[in-house]
């Protein structure tokens, strides 16, 4: 009866090994699928592949850029039929980008060598046969193999002027505009109160005169390149113009080498981080959203620190525990889990409408009653969304400073007490550098919720294209007013709010990937802060 | 064990040494919450001396050298009657601020608990929040209080270093440097061996006569070898009490209680 055997002494546990461990590779796989989804779509934005020539059985000719190969929706399951997409391009012409063709119809595909790429301004890329160019003296040069490097620098001239225009056009004409826009202002003021407008109104002619000058050499810049274009023949065997000016890049996919392919990656990758979007942000660069973003969650931190820091001192140094402080740390607590639009909600009803109402009302009246009612602060902006995030991710802060705070050894807090120092000495000399790293982490894990959020920064400043950024070299440097772009809502906008979402599907892969990585930068970099910090402490034996 | 021993007030042979009594404790009860913690300690510290308390643990002799600096006050629902009284002056004068008590009662704890700094950052930290920022001062502070604490030259050429570089026993001579650095009158110190090996216990004693000279010392201790040693009073606490306080000769020699002497003796504790 009383009798032990072996199996009941046996440890019952083991299985819970395989069983959690199985959880953890079950999460891990998910993670793991969708980083390689995002880098190998991300990628795949970049990288220049052959672009076919395909005969159809019904006598149409393709041109263009496999995009994908599916089965067909109609086709059933057990024996499946596919059909690929190309990227045909001249949208201007086509009608649409993307063609979609039958693979069962498909009677010649060939890769002829004279097939060019063309990246352009405007309505996307085109895929055609060159016949011959015109360079900027307007001379014709018949297209050759030998003669592509011409081209290639023609297009080159195309984008210096591009940019030349744009300096004066977006930066230049954009500071007398500004000027302009305030002497207005000034203006109508002067008029209101009846007060001399002679000296306002020389300004203005000034500036006026300036702002002719400005367009006159802008339409001088142009016309320097007015002479060069392209002639090209599409698949249908249809002849194209195309000015150079709308050309960004050009390229032969089929007649390359390995390392004409990872240049043109490079060259395009470099483009996407640094350059401004065109096309409804379906090409071209991030750079104002990678630089809104960064902007924003730097704010963002800034903000949400100095007020977790204070308020977890509070409650952990200061509070009588009690049922109040108990109270306040479940609110607290449960403020993390608040969906993130409702902080949207309340800091377009808060922040903008009462605090930036009443900014605008006290400082900027002039500005609203003689600049027919446009709000300053008053509207979703850069420090509204820091703003808004910052009261987001206060609950995570806080945490993780109490956490901290409690975590310092009781001898540390007795030896600076016991040695004379006040509450207040023995916090900002001992308590706070001791739990630096562990409210370092409590920032890091608000910022990755804050890089990466949306839904709150649609309602309070976040466009789908600004014109100008946050910061920049224009008096006062900082402009938290200002609306900003954000990759997050980038890639929402992109992804579901696009004309051409065919167009749109790899710039979301790419700007995904973007993000993560930018997420994983300011990450690692807070991480770092965190170690080197951590080192300092290391070795405390206690 | 005869209730009344604890309220008898002994009074040890030290008038005839023309010490006058330093810390008079006058029938101090103190309490956690509701368990009565102190009962009805009555006991004089002379000063220059060191004086040990010895007992089993939860006999209140921690309890006690804690509030000798109010180190207390941070635990809530505390409760004491009676009065402490340093220099003439009770602890609990409201017009005594509970910092300026420290600043004059130093103290050394059971676990060395230097600060995540320098070895100079934390000698000098208690002048530093006094407000000391006369670097000449701080130096000549620093250095001595090291070599009161025999630390110095084991550190002079590393005092920028970090303190949480140091060994166990150089941690907790440090903490008594740090102690002793705003020249405290007092100094008190919780078990400040019990983490350390033989030859870092040798030196804090020898320390601790050094110190004598200057300060008047409360330590406790569970060693009794180590309150034979060091002391020159010894108290007896049992259960909140106390039960024997006189020389430490005495105590150890020829005690008057039966309690004391089994405690000793190694009987019971």
């Amino acid at each position: 009866m009383t009798q032990v055997t072996n199996d009941t002494s046996a440890p019952k546990g083991e299985p819970w090994v395989w069983f959690t461990s199985l959880g953890l590779i079950v999460g891990l796989t998910m993670v793991a699928g969708l980083l390689a989804l995002v880098l190998y779509n991300g990628f795949s934005v970049f990288w220049a592949p052959p672009v076919p020539t395909v005969k159809l059985s019904d006598g149409t000719v393709l041109m263009g850029q496999m995009a994908q190969h599916r089965v067909r929706p109609d086709s059933p399951a057990s024996q499946p039929k596919y059909e690929r997409q190309y990227q045909v391009g001249l949208r201007e012409l086509n009608g649409t980008s993307y063609v979609w063709a039958d693979e069962a119809k498909i009677v010649q595909e060939n890769f002829p060598p004279q097939t060019m790429g063309l990246e352009r301004m405007e309505n996307g890329p085109a895929f055609v046969t060159p016949i011959a160019f015109v360079d900027s003296k307007g001379q014709r040069v018949l297209f050759k193999k030998e003669s592509f490097e011409g081209l290639t620098s023609e297009v080159e001239y195309a984008a210096e002027i591009r940019e030349e225009l744009n300096a004066i056009q977006r930066q230049k004409i954009g500071a007398v505009n500004a000027k302009m826009e305030a002497s207005r202002i000034d203006l109508r003021r002067a008029e209101d109160r009846s007060e001399p407008t002679a000296a306002i109104k020389t300004q203005i002619a000034a500036l006026e005169l300036e702002f002719n000058q400005l367009r006159e050499l802008a339409e001088k810049v142009k016309a320097q390149n007015a002479l060069a274009k392209i002639e090209v023949r599409d698949a249908r065997g249809r002849e194209v113009v195309l000015p150079m000016a709308t050309i960004v890049r050009a390229w032969l996919p089929n007649d390359m080498s390995v390392w004409d392919r990872v240049s043109l990656f490079f060259s395009r990758l470099r483009e996407f981080l640094f350059d401004e979007p065109r096309e409804a942000n379906t090409e071209g660069g991030l750079m104002p959203a990678i630089f809104g973003t960064l902007v924003m969650t730097v704010f963002m931190s800034l903000m949400v620190t100095p007020f977790g820091v204070i308020a977890a001192i509070y409650l952990r140094e200061y509070a009588k525990d009690g049922v109040v402080l108990r109270m306040v740390r479940i609110s607290v607590n449960n403020l993390a889990g608040v969906p993130s639009i409702v902080f949207g909600v309340f800091g377009l009803g808060f922040f903008v409408y009462v605090l930036g109402g009443s900014i605008d009302q006290l400082f900027f009246s002039d500005q609203l009653k003689y600049n027919n009612n446009t709000p300053v602060f008053g509207t979703g902006g850069l420090l509204w969304c820091s703003l808004t995030l910052a009261l987001m991710t206060l609950p995570v802060v806080i945490v993780a400073t109490e956490e901290a705070l409690s975590a310092v050894p009781r001898g540390m807090r007795e030896a600076s007490l016991a040695a004379g120092a006040s509450k207040w000495q023995t916090i900002r000399d001992i308590l706070l550098p001791a739990s630096a790293p562990g409210i370092l982490t409590g920032v890091i894990l608000a910022m990755a919720r804050g890089a990466g959020e949306v839904a709150p920064l649609m309602l309070v400043g976040v466009v789908k294209l600004a014109p100008t950024l946050p910061v920049d070299m224009v008096e006062p440097f900082l402009h938290f007013d200002r609306k900003f772009m954000h990759l997050g809502f980038h890639i929402y906008d992109l992804g579901f709010q696009s004309p051409d979402s065919d167009a749109a599907r790899p710039m979301v892969f790419a700007t995904t990937l973007l993000l993560i990585v930018l997420v994983v930068c300011l990450n690692l970099g807070a991480i770092t802060i965190r170690n080197r910090l951590r080192a300092r402490y290391k070795g405390a034996s206690f | 064990m005869n209730p009344s021993a604890s309220r008898i007030k002994v009074q040890p042979a030290t008038e005839s040494e023309g010490r006058k009594d330093y810390i008079r404790i006058q029938d101090y009860g103190f309490w956690y919450g509701a368990k009565k913690a102190l009962d009805a300690i009555s006991l004089d510290v002379p000063e220059r001396r060191v004086v040990a308390f010895i007992g089993p643990s939860g006999c209140g002799k921690s309890t006690l050298l804690r509030n000798l600096n109010r180190m207390n006050d941070l635990v809530d629902g505390i409760r004491h009657e009676g009065d402490i009284q340093i220099a003439g002056r009770s602890i609990y004068d409201p017009g005594i601020e509970v910092i300026s008590l420290r600043r004059r009662v130093g103290m050394v704890f059971q676990k060395s608990n230097p600060f995540p700094k320098s070895i100079y950052d934390n000698v000098v930290y208690a002048l530093r929040i006094m407000g000391v920022t006369d670097r000449a001062l701080l130096d000549e502070a620093c250095e001595t209080s090291l070599r009161k604490a025999a630390l110095w030259d084991e550190v002079k050429d590393r005092l920028n270093d970090s303190a949480l570089g140091l060994s166990g026993g150089q941690m907790q001579r440090l903490c008594i440097a740090r102690a002793i650095a705003n020249r405290p009158e007092i100094l008190l110190m919780d078990e400040p061996c019990s983490a350390l090996d033989p030859i870092a216990t040798g030196k804090i004693e020898e320390l601790i006569h050094e110190l004598k000279a200057q300060f008047t010392i409360v330590i406790v201790t569970h060693s009794m070898q180590q309150a034979a040693r060091v002391s020159d009073h010894t108290a007896f606490f049992y259960l909140g009490k106390l039960i024997e306080y006189d020389t430490t000769e005495k105590i150890f020699m020829n005690p008057s209680q039966a309690q004391t002497e089994a405690y000793i003796s190694g009987r019971f504790g």
